[in-house]
């Protein structure tokens, strides 16, 4: 990490409307200075500003992390940065490059600065890659259009050395290779490659980690670091996941509602947090080191938006804290304490960092459900699952079909829940989770194994039994705006369920009434449609219609995982307190470790089909035993850059191996850090011999060397 | 973390309602609606084909002359004040001809586009919500229909067609009108099959018809009422066609076909009786056609320049 996380030249560099007079920075001292920028965008309905007033600056080989959630404004401003934004685009304010304005430069000149001077990355590198060239060849074109003089031949082997640096096996083939035939993880390695080519003395990452899973986003992490140290470049890293740039960033800005309104080093915001917005979006993350003991707590309401923004802090609708002066006036960040880089956009600034207005009670922690309100429930298994298989059939040709191989999705998973439990079922995407529970939502006989609800074997039911059935276990998905029919009313859309079962009209909307109510929502908001809510009521509204039958079991799909970080406490709080209130049982199917933390009772970790490792959720999070849980863990960042400093990863090398491939023996001993480090008796036990199940301390693990996990020493948080 | 540790819980009463601070959120018909607006094809489409179906209706009002009576001292005469369209050899009235020619026409258009996008709808949606045998038995039919010519089959079929009244054209024309949009309708269903709220709904335990019928067909109306728009044209086309070899309407019926192949020998000599129902098809055609590609265009967010 660099040392000039301060930079004494750069000391009076300031919101504008605290910028002292004339004496203007000298602009040679930063290597990016963005100064005052307004974007707007005209609409039919009206312009939105998405950026209003932005001014930061990045020096020489400096890491500047950008937070913010969607609709935040801090991609637009990075676009503007690069010069990318629609030709429609009004831009105010003023970019500086090196010293030199970059606004009303010509696409010539601006094409001839990006690559060399700043580079960017962007989130979906599958778009970002033209799908007809190969890597390498798309690789020795940013080359030759930056250095004419480079022959074909020399830009085809930087090329592959380039790939080399940013660690794609086997470089010398992969540079012959497309787009579509690198996974997400390796075609942003490749986009990295073309981002440094030149060696760009900036890079702009803009969400490059988003699309992918936990263990892909640490290496590529990696690769980023290790990019900026090789070229010395400074990085502006641009996500709304605070545990990204905890552990990378020197400085860190966070935008809300187009402005910056508070940035500091990492240090100071997050362990001083001085707007109410960052603090509430600290405590309103579930996160691995707090997560389970303490009860999130939701930030409410949700971002405004840019189309009509009220006057006054555009935060003051959700502040805990907001005063009168607050509605009128929109506070310019003013410098909280000695550092001149420390600032924060809020009036109360000078209170809250005194101390005065005390941090951790700024906003009021969500009661428990209260004793006598929770439900006494029979600890009995409600659910239970045996063996349970799907295997795809992979075909090939048109008019004549023939199999060529098996896609073993689901590949003999058990597992039990209790009534008022949770199981979370954790697993990087391609594992085989969700497939797990619509084959159990599916209610029907699985290719393989047995489900049984309630004790009753679902092979065996009935049409009839089956659809009576059908009302002790419901489902909550991912996308609230995918699962609900935008062409329904609210009410319609609840009511549906019971529409099954044949309640009469009136009871169906009392009913219907009565969940609104349970999940917070106004019943009489109940003829309204999907899409005039936010995501938070949306997603509200689907459990409300999963409850509609008062059903036993509830299976939620990654319910929170398409909702932003603020309105998520307060949907999983709402969860957890009508698990207690109505005794329910949650099977919890998520790839947010830190989520699955705050929720379950009792873990299943997934990788390829199997269950791996599974148990309380203490022993899992405190002390794993199968390597893959440990490596999952530990690349999970964590908000807070101590904890992310002091320990160390345990990166899993390549990718999740596609589930057609027939490995023999353990299925995770490909990318296993055990693996290599057993002597040759025990791979070779690894190699020939398939795990199975054992109990090991408190949880029950499918690995032959857990014992010796200890063998990874990985400081866990 | 410092601060993010265990702390005492202060007696607050959490408000869980979101608040909704946008203004009134605008709707996708409202959307559509204000597309449609600024599209001026539309607004030359629909006034057009308004213009043209009042015609119809109240055309023959201030004329003198049905379109049976013959004048039979005016055979074969040019427009005049008397006969503004002029009159055939017989002395027919072709103004009068015309407007009871396109009254059939119409009628035939606007019932056949509607009902072949019904057909297309029903069959697409069942095809596509239940896969499997059913769905490979209707694309069987859909692509057997589709590589039959239907110009052939309506010639083989028309002495049949002769003894019934023109009313059974309307349901052959729908017969053979439907099979490209079914196509269409089969794959939007396919792919909204594996949407969420499909299978919510099918976890619910809904019947396979009633989700057909709630979440299917209305999730694929706006490409229905396309195919209907698009489709009136185009119906009146084949119908014209038909009739102008002889398989269609059948005298003492007339439509703008009859009247074109009528008139279509004397389209150089005499080209009154040719080329007012001539333009009067176009018209007709060209306007449903504007409508149903303005729709299209408001409806489908990827087309032109309407990205969203």
């Amino acid at each position: 990490m660099t040392e000039n996380l301060i930079d004494p030249a750069a000391s009076n560099e300031t919101s504008p409307s605290v910028r002292p007079g004339p004496t203007q920075p000298n602009p040679s001292n930063h290597l990016l200075e963005v100064r005052d920028l307004h974007v707007t965008f005209p609409q039919p309905g009206g312009a939105v500003t998405a950026v209003r007033g932005v001014s930061y600056h990045v020096d020489q080989g400096e890491f500047l992390g950008i937070v913010g959630e969607s609709g935040s404004g801090k991609s637009v401003s990075s676009l503007a940065v690069m010069g990318l934004l629609p030709s429609n685009a009004k831009i105010s304010g003023d970019i500086l490059f090196e010293g030199k304005s970059l606004l009303g430069r010509s696409d010539k000149e601006m094409s001839k600065l990006r690559g060399e001077g700043i580079s960017i990355i962007f989130q979906d590198p599958l778009s970002a890659l033209t799908p007809v060239y190969t890597i390498g060849a798309q690789i020795s074109e940013a080359l030759r259009l930056h250095d004419r003089k480079l022959s074909k031949a020399a830009a085809n082997a930087r090329a592959v050395e380039l790939l080399k640096v940013v660690g794609i096996p086997n470089p010398e083939r992969r540079a012959q290779a497309f787009p579509h035939e690198f996974s997400g993880g390796m075609r942003q390695r490749a986009m990295i490659a073309i981002a440094i080519a030149n060696n760009p003395r900036l890079i702009i990452a803009d969400e490059p980690t988003t699309a992918l899973d936990v263990t892909i986003q640490a290496q590529i992490l990696e690769v980023l670091q290790k990019a900026k140290d090789m070229t010395g470049a400074a990085v502006v890293l641009i996500t709304h996941d605070l545990g990204v740039v905890a552990g990378n960033a020197d400085r860190l800005a966070v935008m809300y509602a187009g402005r910056i309104v508070e940035t500091g080093t990492v240090d100071q915001v997050f362990h001083a947090p001085s707007m109410p917005y960052t603090v509430g979006l600290l405590r309103s993350m579930p996160n691995l080191a707090t997560a389970g003991h303490t009860r999130l707590v939701p930030l409410e309401g949700r971002p405004p938006q840019l189309s009509n923004l009220a006057p006054g802090c555009p935060f003051a609708p959700r502040c805990p804290v907001v005063i009168e002066a607050c509605r009128s006036t929109e506070p310019p960040l003013t410098v909280i304490g000695e550092d001149p880089l420390n600032s924060a956009a809020c009036l109360r600034v000078a209170e809250i960092a005194s101390g005065q207005l005390d941090r951790t009670k700024l906003y009021p922690v969500p009661e428990p459900v209260a004793t006598a309100e929770r439900a006494l429930v029979a600890p009995e298994t409600v659910l239970d699952v045996a063996g349970l298989e799907r295997h795809f059939p992979l075909s090939k040709g048109s008019v004549f079909k023939r199999t060529i191989g098996t896609v073993r999705a689901v590949d003999g998973v058990s597992f039990d829940l209790r009534t008022g439990q949770t199981l979370g079922l954790v697993g990087e995407s391609g594992c085989g989770k969700s497939t797990t529970v619509m084959e159990i939502l599916e209610l029907t006989k699985p290719q393989a194994g047995q489900v049984s609800i309630n004790g009753r074997d679902v092979a065996t039911l009935t049409a009839r039994e089956r659809k009576a059935l059908r009302k002790e276990i419901q489902v909550v998905f991912q996308d609230p705006m995918a699962s609900l029919d935008p062409r329904l009313p609210v009410q319609d859309l609840v009511a549906e369920p019971l529409t099954v079962h044949g309640v009469p009209a009136k009871d169906r909307l009392e009913k219907v009434r009565a969940v609104l109510d349970l999940v917070g929502l106004d019943p009489s908001m109940a003829s309204r449609y999907p899409h005039e809510f936010s995501g938070g009521q949306r997603q509200r509204i689907g459990i409300a219609r999963a409850l509609v039958t008062d059903p036993k079991i509830v299976v939620l799909d990654e319910p929170v995982s398409a909702l932003d970080v603020s309105i998520q406490a307060g949907v999983i709080n709402l969860l957890q307190d009508l698990q207690e209130k109505l005794g329910l049982s949650y099977l919890f199917v998520a790839h947010d470790l830190a989520v699955v933390r705050q929720i379950s009772d009792n873990v299943a970790v997934m990788y390829l089909g199997r269950i791996v490792e599974s148990g309380p959720a203490e022993a899992i999070f405190e002390n794993p035993q199968h390597p893959y849980t440990k490596a999952l863990l530990s690349a999970v960042p964590v908000p807070d850059p101590t904890v992310e400093r002091s320990r160390t990863r345990i990166l899993l090398e390549g990718d999740l191996p596609s589930p057609t491939e027939d490995i023999t023996g353990c299925n995770f001993r490909t990318r296993c850090p055990l693996y290599k480090l057993m002597d040759a008796p025990g791979k070779e036990q690894c190699r020939t011999q398939d795990p199975q199940p054992r109990a090991v301390q408190n949880s029950v693990v499918a690995c032959h060397h857990a014992e010796r996990i200890g063998l990874l020493a990985a400081g866990m948080p | 973390m410092s601060m993010l540790d265990e702390m005492p819980a202060p007696d607050a009463t959490a408000v869980i309602t979101d608040v909704v601070h946008s203004a009134k959120p605008v709707s996708r018909l409202r959307l559509v609606m204000a597309r449609l607006r600024s599209t001026p094809r539309f607004w030359v489409g629909i006034i057009g084909l308004g213009a043209i179906i009042l015609w119809a209706i109240f055309g023959l009002v201030p004329n003198a002359w049905n379109y049976t009576d013959l004048d039979i001292y005016n055979m074969g005469s040019s427009p005049s004040r008397l006969h503004w369209f002029g009159t055939s050899d017989i002395g027919e009235d072709i103004y009068a001809q015309t407007i009871v020619g396109l009254r059939k026409s119409l009628i035939i258009g606007l019932l056949v586009g509607p009902l072949a996008a019904i057909v297309a709808g029903v069959v697409g949606a069942v095809a596509g919500y239940l896969g499997g045998w059913w769905d490979r038995v209707i694309v069987w039919v859909i692509d057997l229909l589709l590589v039959l010519p239907s110009l052939f089959l309506f010639i083989l079929l028309s002495p049949i067609f002769k003894q019934l009244s023109w009313v059974a054209l309307i349901f052959l024309l729908a017969g053979f009108g439907w099979m490209i949009m079914a196509r269409v309708i089969r794959a939007q269903t396919r792919s909204l099959r594996e949407r969420d709220f499909i299978k919510a709904a099918r976890f619910m335990g809904v019947d396979t018809w009633t989700i057909i019928r709630r979440h299917v067909l209305p999730n694929v109306s706006s490409l229905l009422i396309i195919d209907a728009t698009l489709g009136v044209g185009a119906a009146i086309l084949s119908e014209t066609t038909l009739s102008f070899f002889g398989f269609g309407i059948q005298a003492p019926d007339v439509s703008l076909g009859t009247l074109l192949a009528a008139g279509q020998s004397a389209a150089a000599t005499r080209p009154w009786l040719f080329i007012f129902p001539a333009a009067i098809l176009v018209f007709t055609v060209l306007s449903a056609s504007l409508v149903g590609d303005a729709l299209r265009d408001a409806v489908d967010p990827t087309s032109g320049v309407n990205r969203d």
